[in-house]
């Protein structure tokens, strides 16, 4: 086997950002299913969430390759 | 049989350099595929919204409609919703913004294209440097360069003396992980996305071409997943099309509110 740890530390890096990922997405679920009238303003608040959580991982993946 | 040694047999995984394309044209180094790409892209969209929007008429035919509803999309969605009542100013920015990186993001699973040009780090952060000078620009003409300045480094409501740690923070955010964040998103998710279909395409590719039998049925499983993979990254790329403009809706709303 070759390569390098970086990647296997970019593997646990990206847990945080997928349970994160996770709970946004659980929330907005659930807070469509009991109000589906807010779903318009939920949308954008839970994929500014995402986006946000994702950045983390993304930034991960970035420092895998460049380190 | 199952031989799963790669390196061994000489499959080298797929990296970085598969992202540095040749230049198309003898003698000029700058013009590649993702050059062309970009203004493929411009043609693409001018074309279809030319067609779409030519014969307007109050029964749409099939163009009208799917140029209205992606134009009503980023109107609705992503002006009025977010930016507030000032938002019409915005939105052939916004459209702009939405449909030119769709297209490119989209490249990246159109048969005999098939590489992203958002996966170059450039075209984001030019894009990014766009949003950020639009968004400073208008909190700046709006409030007043002081002004400004002091609704970002002084969040009001706060205790006194936690302006030790939070302006070096919020002016962190404003000027540097702001636009950093938003370009290296999106190039990021095209980069990974990319690698993705690569490593499934090129090892399927690998084991089919190898002697042992049984690596030739496993590559089955490669090249199935790369087919869903490929739908994936359809959501992918239209997700971060979305999110791309639906940050810069928020940064100007930011910019446009008196209170930050």
């Amino acid at each position: 086997m070759s390569g390098t740890l970086n990647l296997v530390g970019y593997g646990l890096s990206a847990i945080g950002p997928a349970i994160a990922t996770g709970l946004i997405f659980a929330a907005y679920i659930n807070g469509v299913a009991r109000q589906p009238e807010a779903r318009s303003v939920l949308q954008p608040l839970a994929f500014l969430g995402f986006a946000l959580a994702e950045a983390l991982a993304l930034f991960g993946l970035v420092l895998a390759f460049i380190l | 049989m199952l031989n799963l040694r790669f390196e061994g047999e000489g499959f080298t995984p797929p990296g970085t350099k598969d992202f540095n394309l040749p230049s198309l044209i003898e003698g000029n180094p700058y013009f590649t595929k993702p050059i062309l790409q970009l203004f493929l892209a411009v043609i693409l969209i001018s074309v279809f919204f030319i067609l779409a929007s030519r014969k307007a008429a109050v029964v749409p035919s099939k163009l009208q409609f799917a140029g209205e509803s992606i134009y009503g999309f980023v109107r609705k969605g992503l002006g009025e919703d977010i930016i507030g009542h000032e938002f019409m100013r915005f939105v052939p920015f916004l459209f702009t913004l939405f449909t030119f990186i769709l297209v490119n993001n989209i490249f990246g699973i159109v048969p005999l294209i098939q590489f992203p040009s958002m996966s170059h780090v450039s075209f984001p952060y030019v894009l990014a440097i766009f949003t950020y000078g639009v968004f400073h620009w208008i909190g700046i003409k709006k409030q007043g360069f002081f002004k400004y300045m002091k609704g970002i480094m002084f969040l009001p409501g706060v205790p006194k003396w936690s302006y030790v740690l939070l302006t070096p923070l919020e002016i962190a955010t404003y000027f540097v992980i702001r636009p950093l964040t938003l370009s290296l998103r999106l190039f990021a998710n095209m980069f990974a996305g990319h690698l993705l279909l690569l490593v499934f395409i090129l090892g399927g590719e690998h084991m089919l071409m190898s002697d042992a039998i049984g690596l030739k049925i496993v590559s089955i499983f490669g090249f199935s997943l790369g087919i869903v993979m490929t739908f994936f990254e359809f959501m992918v790329q239209c997700l971060q099309a979305y999110i791309f403009t639906l940050l810069t809706a928020l940064y100007i709303a930011g910019a446009l509110a008196d209170e930050h």
